[in-house]
C-alpha cells in the first residue's frame, strides 16, 4: 500500500483502494492511533489491510467486551472517539455490553462490526446476526455499508455523529463483500460532513441565558449541580470560574466528578443515592438549582415528587430531550455547556453584580452545619482494613492526579466518595449502565494512551473476574495498571441491599472459591501483592507505584461487613438518608 | 389526549425501524402509523397518531428529533389541520341488505368499488371518527374485512412541513 501511495504523484489522480484498505486508511486520515479489536472470518480482509500499513495500531484483546471498554475509556480520558473492530455474529454480540455502556454515559465511540456477505444476509448464514437490529436501541446511530465506495463517507459520518451534539457510540456494519481485496475504488476522505437531518445546536439562546443570569443573581440559596456533560463538553474551567465568581456551592454527579476540584472549599461532594449529607441537604433546600450537563437521573433525584420543593431550576444541556424529562426546568437552555457558560460569564461580568452577600453567607453557614453532621466519616475503630481508608491512601499517594478507572459495586462508591478528583477526565466509571467488568479494560485503554500517567483500577473480587482474562492483554502491551482489588469476599453492593431489605438473607452474594489473586497475577506474568492488615497497606502501595511499568495486582482484604453511607432512603426526598447502620435522618 | 404527529424522514433503510423502535423502547403508544415517500423521493412523510399528556407528547417530539434521520417533526393537531384516513370494508350483501348497505355508503359518501353477488367492497375517506361512525352505522350487516390506512394529516393554510 505504501509503495502504491508513493507511485501516485499527481494530486488529481484518485488513489485506488479496496474496501478493506479504505476502512483502515479512513481511520488513519481521521487521526486514529489505536484500534481495539478481535479478528474473525467477516473482517479478515480488513485485518489483512491493517497488517499492510503502520499508521493505525491494533490492540488484540482477549474478549470483545474489553475492546469496547478500552475504546470507551480512551474517549472518556481524551474526549475523542475510541474505535473498535470486531467480527460478525459472536464478535458483534460480545461487543453489545460495551456499546450499551458507552451509550448510557454519552461516550463517543465508533464500532466497526463485520457482517456476512450481502447476498447471505437474511439466510441465517454462519455467524450472521442482525447487528443493526440488536444495536439500534443502544447506540446513537447505526448504518451498514451497501457499496464499497461509500466507506470513507460512512466512516466520516460515523465520527461526525459520535463526536458532535450529545456524543454516543455509532455502529457501522460492514458485509464482507464490501471489503474484497481485489476490487478497488477511488478513495477520497471527506474533510467535513453536513447532514440536513442532523444539525445539533451549539450556542444557547441569548434571551434564555440573560433570564438565567437574572434568576441566578436573585437567588438566596443557590447550588451548582454539574454532571458528565461538563466533562465531555470540556467546560470544567468555565464552570469553576463561574462558581468562584459567585461563590456558589458546587456538587458533582457521579459522572461529573472532577468537573469542579474536590479539594476546593466550595465543593460539597457528590450528590444522589450515595452522595454526601451536605450535598443532598443543600440541593433539597436550595431556592435555585443551576444544572449544567446533568440529567436529573433517578439515582440523583430519589423520589421526583418530593424533589427540591423550593427550587427554581435552570437547566443547561446539549440534549433537549434531557430537559424537563423527569424534573421540570423553569429556564431551559439548549446548547453546548462550554459556549453557554462562556456567555453566562460574559453577561455576569458586564452586569458587575453579585448575589446578596448576607443571604449567601447564611446559606454557607447552614451548609457548614450540614457538613459537620456526617462529613464522610466512617468507623475506623476496628482492626480490619476499611475500604474507605484504602481509597484515601491511594488518593494521597497519587496526589489526586491518577486516572481512576472503576468497576461497579461498593468499591466504586467508595472511590467516588474518597478519592479527591481535582481534574476532569480522571474518574472513569460506568455510571449509567453500571457494568461490572468495565474497570480493568478501561484502565488499559487509558494506560495505553497515557503511558506516563498513574492509572488505577479500583475493583472488587466480583467485578475483576468479569474481565480477568485481560491480564494477558496487559502483559502483551506492557500496560502497567495498578489494580486495587477491594476484596470483601462478597458481591458487596448486593449484600448491602440484602442486609437492608432482605433481613441479611445472602442469596448468591457470597463469593465462594475465590482464586489466589496473587498467584493469578503472577501466572499472567505480573506482580501480585496481598494486603490483609492496615499496617501492610502503605508499604504495598509504595512498592506498587514505584514499579512504574509493571502491572501490580493489590489484593486488599477489607472489612466484609462495611456498607456505603450515606444512602438515600428509597422513595424519599433528596435529603432523606441513612447515615450509618444505626442512624437515619 | 389524541395527537397527530407529522414527521419528515430521510427515505433510508432502517429509518422507519428506528422510529418505530423508539416508541416501543420508551413505552409510547402508536394508535396508527402511515408512511410513504413524498414528491422528493429522498424523503418520506409519516403521520403518527398517539395518545399522551402534554409532557409525554413533548418527550415524543424531542426524542423523534434526536433520531439522526428525522428531518422535521410537527404536532399538527396543535393547530388547524386536516385529517384523512382511507378505509376499505368488505361486507356481506344479500337480498334486501344490498340496498341498505348502498344507502348507508351513500350517506357517508363512500363508494362501492367491488361487487360480487354476495358482497360489496366499500371505499371511504374521512377523519378516523367518521370511519368509526360508518362501521357503527353498518349495524347488523356482517363485516367480512376492514382495512384502514391510519390517519394522514396536513396543516391548514400556508403552514407547511417541508425542507
Ligand atoms: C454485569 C453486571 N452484573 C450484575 C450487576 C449487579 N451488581 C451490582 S454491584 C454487584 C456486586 C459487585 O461485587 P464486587 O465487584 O465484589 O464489588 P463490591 O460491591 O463487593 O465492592 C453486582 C452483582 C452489575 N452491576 N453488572
Ligand atoms: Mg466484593
Amino acid at each position: 500500500m505504501t509503495s502504491q501511495t508513493k507511485s501516485v504523484d499527481t494530486t488529481k489522480a484518485p488513489e485506488m483502494l479496496s474496501g478493506a484498505a479504505m476502512v483502515i486508511r479512513a481511520l488513519a486520515d481521521e487521526g486514529v492511533e489505536y484500534l481495539y479489536g478481535y479478528p474473525g472470518g467477516a473482517v479478515l480482509h480488513i485485518y489483512d489491510a491493517l497488517f499492510q500499513q503502520n499508521k493505525v495500531k491494533h490492540v488484540l484483546v482477549r474478549h470483545e467486551q474489553a475492546a469496547t471498554h478500552m475504546a470507551d475509556a480512551y474517549a472518556r480520558a481524551s474526549g475523542k472517539a475510541g474505535v473498535v473492530l470486531v467480527t460478525s455474529g459472536p464478535g458483534a454480540t460480545n461487543a453489545v455490553t460495551g456499546i450499551a455502556t458507552a451509550y448510557m454515559d454519552s461516550i463517543p465511540m465508533v464500532v466497526l462490526t463485520g457482517q456476512v456477505m450481502s447476498h447471505l444476509i437474511g439466510d441465517d448464514a454462519f455467524q450472521e446476526t442482525d447487528m443493526l437490529g440488536i444495536s439500534r436501541p443502544i447506540c446513537k446511530h447505526n448504518m451498514s455499508v451497501r457499496r464499497p465506495e461509500d466507506i470513507p463517507y460512512l466512516i466520516k459520518k460515523a465520527f461526525h455523529i459520535a463526536q458532535t451534539g450529545r456524543p454516543g457510540p455509532v455502529v457501522l456494519d460492514i458485509p464482507k463483500d464490501m471489503t474484497m481485496p481485489n476490487q478497488k475504488f477511488a478513495y477520497h476522505y471527506p474533510s467535513e460532513i453536513n447532514l440536513r437531518s442532523y444539525q445539533p445546536k451549539q450556542q444557547g439562546h441569548a434571551g434564555q441565558i440573560k433570564k438565567a443570569v437574572t434568576a441566578l443573581l436573585a437567588a438566596k440559596k443557590p447550588i451548582l449541580y454539574a454532571g458528565g456533560g461538563v466533562i465531555m463538553g470540556q467546560a470544567a474551567e468555565e464552570l469553576t470560574e463561574l462558581a468562584q465568581l459567585l461563590n456558589l456551592p458546587v456538587t458533582n454527579t457521579l459522572m461529573g466528578l472532577g468537573a469542579y476540584p474536590a479539594g476546593d472549599k466550595q465543593f460539597i461532594g457528590m450528590l444522589g443515592m450515595h452522595g454526601s449529607y451536605e450535598a443532598n441537604q443543600t440541593m433539597h433546600h436550595a431556592d435555585l438549582i443551576l444544572a449544567v450537563g446533568a440529567r436529573f437521573d433517578d439515582r440523583v433525584t430519589n423520589n421526583t415528587k418530593k424533589f427540591c420543593p423550593d427550587a427554581t431550576i435552570i437547566h443547561i444541556d446539549i440534549d433537549p430531550a434531557s430537559i424537563s424529562k423527569t424534573i421540570n426546568a423553569h429556564i431551559p437552555i439548549v446548547g453546548l455547556v462550554k459556549p453557554v457558560l462562556t456567555e453566562m460569564l460574559a453577561v455576569l461580568k458586564q452586569k458587575k453584580k453579585k448575589l446578596d452577600t448576607t443571604a449567601l453567607q447564611s446559606w454557607w453557614q447552614q451548609i457548614a452545619q450540614w457538613r459537620a453532621v456526617h462529613g464522610g466519616r466512617y468507623d475506623s475503630a476496628t482492626p480490619l482494613l476499611k475500604p474507605q481508608y484504602v481509597i484515601e491512601q491511594v488518593s494521597k499517594i497519587t496526589k489526586g492526579d491518577a486516572y481512576v478507572c472503576s468497576d461497579v459495586g461498593q468499591h466504586q462508591m467508595f472511590a467516588a466518595q474518597y478519592y479527591q478528583f481535582n481534574k476532569p477526565n480522571r474518574w472513569i466509571n460506568s455510571g449509567g449502565l453500571g457494568t461490572m467488568g468495565f474497570g480493568l479494560p478501561a484502565a488499559m485503554g487509558v494506560k495505553l494512551n497515557y503511558p506516563d500517567a498513574d492509572v488505577v483500577c479500583v475493583t472488587g473480587e466480583g467485578s475483576i473476574q468479569m474481565n480477568i482474562q485481560e491480564l494477558s492483554t496487559c502483559k502483551q502491551y506492557g500496560l502497567g495498571v495498578k489494580i486495587i482489588n477491594l476484596n470483601n469476599g462478597y458481591l458487596g453492593m448486593v449484600k448491602q441491599w440484602q442486609d437492608m431489605n432482605y433481613e441479611s438473607r445472602y442469596a448468591s452474594s457470597y463469593m465462594d472459591s475465590l482464586p489466589d489473586f496473587v498467584k493469578l497475577a503472577e501466572a499472567y506474568g505480573h506482580v501480585g501483592i496481598r494486603v490483609t492488615k492496615p499496617e501492610e497497606l502503605q508499604p504495598a502501595l509504595e512498592r506498587a507505584f514505584a514499579l512504574k511499568d509493571q502491572l501490580v495486582f493489590l489484593d486488599i482484604h477489607v472489612d466484609p461487613k462495611e456498607h456505603v453511607y450515606p444512602m438515600q432512603v428509597p422513595g424519599g426526598a433528596m435529603n432523606e438518608m441513612f447515615l450509618s447502620k444505626t442512624e437515619r435522618t | 389526549m389524541r395527537h397527530i404527529i407529522s414527521v419528515l424522514l430521510e427515505n433510508e433503510s432502517g429509518a422507519l425501524a428506528r422510529l418505530v423502535g423508539l416508541f416501543a423502547q420508551r413505552g409510547y403508544n402508536i394508535d396508527s402509523l402511515n408512511v410513504a415517500p413524498t414528491d422528493d423521493p429522498t424523503l418520506s412523510r409519516l403521520t403518527l397518531v398517539t395518545q399522551g399528556n402534554d409532557q409525554v407528547i413533548e418527550q415524543i417530539s424531542k426524542q423523534l428529533h434526536k433520531l439522526i434521520e428525522v428531518v422535521k417533526v410537527s404536532d399538527i393537531s396543535e393547530a388547524a389541520h386536516i385529517e384523512r384516513e382511507l378505509m376499505l370494508v368488505k361486507v356481506k350483501a344479500n337480498g334486501n341488505q344490498r340496498e341498505e348497505v348502498k344507502r348507508c355508503a351513500d350517506i357517508f359518501r363512500g363508494q362501492i368499488i367491488d361487487v360480487t353477488p354476495t358482497t360489496y367492497t366499500i371505499q371511504l375517506v374521512g377523519t378516523s371518527d367518521k370511519l368509526d361512525a360508518f362501521i357503527q352505522a353498518l349495524g347488523a350487516t356482517p363485516i367480512l374485512e376492514v382495512v384502514r390506512s391510519g390517519a394522514s394529516g396536513i396543516a391548514r393554510g400556508e403552514k407547511t412541513l417541508a425542507l
